[in-house]
C-alpha cells in the first residue's frame, strides 16, 4: 500500500482504479527557418484552428457547466487574439529565425511568467491559461490531437495538472474523483470538482507514474489522504464510511436552516473553522452560525516576504462580506511551533510549542501586528468581525494588546478610514489562561478553549510524539475540568466563552459542553450540521 | 479625449472574464483606449487583454480610462456604461 497527502478539495470518499491522465511530451526543437513568411502562414493556419476548436469546447460547456464556466474559453480566443501576444510571436520568428512551435512556447513562457509573478493568487493562477492557449497552438502546428480521456468504468483520475479544456472534454459519468499533483483549491480542476461534488485532492505529493494506471486507489477527501493498493481492510473500511457519508449527508442536509437546539430549548451557537479564503463556501454551504476560528497563517505561509495591509485587507474582507453579517472572529498569527516561515528569521528552537510564538512574536514585533490589525479593522466595516489572541498567559499581554489596538484604532480614525465594532476575545489554550481566566474575563469580550495545545500543555504530551499515544487521554479529567472552570469564570464576567479545538466536534462530548454551559462550539465545515444534529438530540 | 474613471467592485477584481469583455468592447471602436490602474500607475492598451490582465486590478482599486480618437464621445458612453454593469 502507498500513501499520499494532498489539500481535500471535496469532503468525500471514492474507491476505483486509477487513470494516469498524461500529457503527451513535446518534441519540442528549436529549429532556423528560411522562409519567415511561410513560417508566419504556418502559425496563422495553426492559430486559426485553434480558434475553431475553443469555438466549439465553449458550446459544449455552455451545455455542461453554463455560461458562467464556459466563459473561459472566450477568454482563451481573446488572448489568441492579444497583439503583445502576437507581435512577441512574430518578432522570433521574422528576428529571430526560429521555428513557430519554438516561438510560441517560448513567448507563452514569458507570458506565463508575468502572470506567476503577480501578488495577486487568481492571477497567478491564470499563468496556467497562458500556457494552454500556447500547449494548443503548438499541437496544432505538431499534427497531435488533444489528449483522449475513453475510460471503459469511472475512474480515479490522476494527473500533474488538468487545463480546463481538458476537464471539459471528459465525459464527466465516468469520472469519480480528481488527485492532482499541482493545483490550488482555485484551480479549474478544484471548482468543477465542487460542482460534481465529487472527491479531490490538489497540491498532492504523489507522482505521477505511468504504471500507477489501473490500480485500485482510494481517495480519501475526509482525512486528505490518497491510497494506492489499499490494504483490504483499510478497503473495506473506506468503502463502509462512504456508504455513511452518502446516506448521513442526505439526512444531514435537512439540517440546514434549523437551529442548533436542544428538546428542552438550550441553544448554543455552532460555528465553523477555517484556514483559507476559499474556505468560505463550504462554511456557508453547511449552514454555520459564523466563523469561530479564521485562522490567518495562510496568508504568511509559503511565500518570501510579509503580507502588505491591502492584501491583508482584501482576503479579511472578501471574508467577512461573503457572511453577510455572521459573525467572523479572526485570530492573528500563529506562527512558530510547527509552522514556519524562513522571512520571520525564527531561530531554531529546543523546545518550539513552548517557544518564540504567536502573540510572543506579535508583541516583541509590533511591526507585524500593527499591519494585520489595521487590515483587520478595516475589514470589520464590511461585516461582523471579532479578533482573538492566541497563546494568552497574562493580564498583562492583554493589556499591552490593548493598548496597541487603540492606537490602531485612533490612526485608522484618523485617517478616516471606516471600521465596525470589534469584539476583542483570547485563546484559553494555555493551563495559565484557563487557572487565572477570572482574571482575564475582566479584560476581554469572549474565551475561545483551543483544546488541542490546552490538552497538550495540561497533559505535557507532545502529539507529534506517537509513542505516547497509549498515555494520551483526550477525554482526560483535568482537560474537561479547565474547561468547566473556564466557562464558569467567563459567565460570572458576563463574557461568552466557546470551543474551537477537535475536543469541539467531537461528538461524545457535545452533551457534556451543553451541560456545562457553553455558548459557541466552532467545529470544521463538514462537522457543522453533524454537530447540530447530536445537538437537536440532547434533552 | 474623453476620460472616464471608475472604482472596481467586482470582489475577484478586473479578472480574466470581465477583461476579455473589456478588450471585446474596445476593440470595436476606432480610438486608442488606454486603462491605467490609478493605484499602481501602470497602464495598458486596452484593446490586448494580457495588458490589462496583468494591471492586477483588484476590487476597490480605480481605474482610468483615456480615450482619444473620432468616435470617443460613443466609446466613452458605452464603456462607462459596460464598466458600470460587469465590474
Amino acid at each position: 500500500m502507498e500513501q499520499y497527502t494532498g489539500k481535500s478539495v471535496v469532503q468525500e470518499i471514492a474507491v476505483g482504479s486509477i487513470y494516469v491522465f498524461a500529457k503527451k511530451e513535446s518534441s519540442l526543437t528549436k529549429r532556423t527557418i528560411e522562409d519567415a513568411d511561410q513560417e508566419m502562414a504556418r502559425f496563422e493556419a495553426a492559430r486559426t484552428e485553434a480558434m475553431n476548436q475553443l469555438d466549439h469546447l465553449y458550446q459544449e460547456a455552455l451545455t455542461q457547466v453554463g455560461e458562467e464556466e464556459a466563459m473561459i474559453f472566450d477568454t482563451h480566443k481573446v488572448m489568441l487574439e492579444d497583439l503583445d501576444y502576437l507581435e512577441a510571436i512574430e518578432e522570433k520568428i521574422r528576428t529571430d529565425k526560429v521555428n513557430a512551435e519554438y516561438a510560441v512556447t517560448a513567448t507563452g513562457e514569458e507570458f506565463a511568467a508575468i502572470f506567476a509573478g503577480m501578488d495577486d493568487e487568481y492571477m497567478q493562477a491564470r499563468a496556467a491559461d497562458v500556457k494552454d492557449i500556447s500547449d494548443r497552438v503548438v499541437r496544432i502546428l505538431e499534427g497531435r490531437q488533444d489528449e483522449g480521456f475513453h475510460p471503459a468504468e469511472p475512474v480515479i483520475v490522476l494527473a500533474e495538472d488538468l487545463t480546463p479544456a481538458e476537464t471539459i472534454q471528459m465525459d464527466k459519468s465516468k469520472i469519480l474523483a480528481f488527485v492532482t499533483q499541482k493545483g490550488s483549491a482555485n484551480s479549474h480542476t478544484a471548482i468543477l470538482a465542487r460542482s460534481l461534488n465529487i472527491a479531490s485532492l490538489v497540491n498532492a505529493d504523489v507522482e505521477i507514474k505511468p504504471e500507477y494506471h489501473g490500480r485500485q486507489a482510494v481517495v480519501d477527501g475526509v482525512e486528505g489522504v490518497f491510497y494506492i493498493n489499499p490494504e483490504p481492510e483499510l478497503l473495506k473500511q473506506k468503502e463502509k464510511q462512504q456508504k455513511e457519508l452518502a446516506g448521513r449527508e442526505e439526512a444531514l442536509k435537512q439540517l440546514i436552516g434549523m437551529p442548533s437546539e436542544t428538546k428542552d430549548g438550550r441553544k448554543i451557537k455552532i460555528y465553523a473553522n477555517m484556514g483559507n479564503v476559499e474556505d468560505v463556501a463550504q462554511v456557508l454551504k453547511n449552514d454555520a452560525e459564523g466563523i469561530g476560528l479564521f485562522r490567518s497563517e495562510f496568508l504568511y505561509l509559503g511565500r518570501e516576504d510579509f503580507p502588505g495591509e491591502e492584501e491583508q485587507f482584501e482576503a479579511y474582507k472578501e471574508v467577512v462580506s461573503a457572511m453577510q453579517g455572521r459573525k467572523v472572529i479572526i485570530r492573528t498569527l500563529d506562527i512558530g511551533a510547527d509552522k514556519k516561515a524562513d522571512y520571520f528569521g525564527l531561530e531554531p528552537e529546543e523546545n518550539p510549542a513552548m517557544g518564540y510564538r504567536a502573540i510572543r512574536i506579535c508583541l516583541t514585533r509590533e511591526e507585524i501586528f500593527r499591519t494585520q490589525l489595521r487590515a483587520i479593522y478595516r475589514a470589520s466595516a464590511f461585516g461582523t468581525v471579532s479578533i482573538m489572541f492566541p497563546m494568552i498567559i497574562s493580564v498583562t499581554e492583554i493589556r499591552k494588546i490593548k493598548k496597541i489596538v487603540e492606537q490602531v484604532k485612533a490612526e485608522l480614525a484618523a485617517e478616516n478610514i471606516a471600521t465596525g465594532e470589534v469584539e476583542l476575545g483570547i485563546m484559553v489554550e494555555t493551563p495559565a489562561a484557563a487557572v487565572i481566566s477570572d482574571q482575564l474575563a475582566e479584560e476581554v469580550d469572549f474565551f475561545s478553549i483551543g483544546t488541542n495545545d490546552l490538552t497538550q500543555y495540561t497533559l505535557a504530551i507532545d502529539r507529534q510524539n506517537q509513542k505516547l499515544d497509549s498515555f494520551y487521554d483526550s477525554h482526560h479529567e483535568a482537560v474537561l475540568r479547565l474547561i468547566r472552570m473556564t466557562v464558569e469564570n467567563g459567565h460570572k464576567a458576563g463574557i461568552w466563552v466557546g470551543i474551537c479545538g477537535e475536543l469541539g466536534a467531537d461528538e461524545t462530548l457535545t452533551g457534556t459542553f451543553v451541560d456545562m454551559g457553553l455558548d459557541e462550539l466552532s467545529v470544521s465545515p463538514s462537522s457543522v450540521l453533524k454537530i447540530r444534529d447530536r445537538v437537536r438530540n440532547i434533552g | 479625449m474623453k476620460t472616464i474613471e471608475y472604482a472596481v467592485t467586482d470582489p475577484m477584481g478586473l479578472h480574466a472574464r470581465p477583461a476579455g469583455i473589456l478588450v471585446k468592447k474596445a476593440a470595436a471602436f476606432q480610438s486608442k483606449i488606454t486603462v491605467e490602474n490609478a493605484e499602481k500607475g501602470k497602464s495598458a492598451d486596452a484593446k490586448r487583454i494580457m495588458g490589462v490582465m496583468s494591471l492586477g486590478v483588484k476590487q476597490g482599486q480605480k481605474i482610468v480610462l483615456t480615450i482619444e480618437g473620432d468616435d470617443e464621445e460613443q466609446a466613452a458612453q458605452e464603456l462607462e456604461g459596460f464598466l458600470k454593469e460587469n465590474l
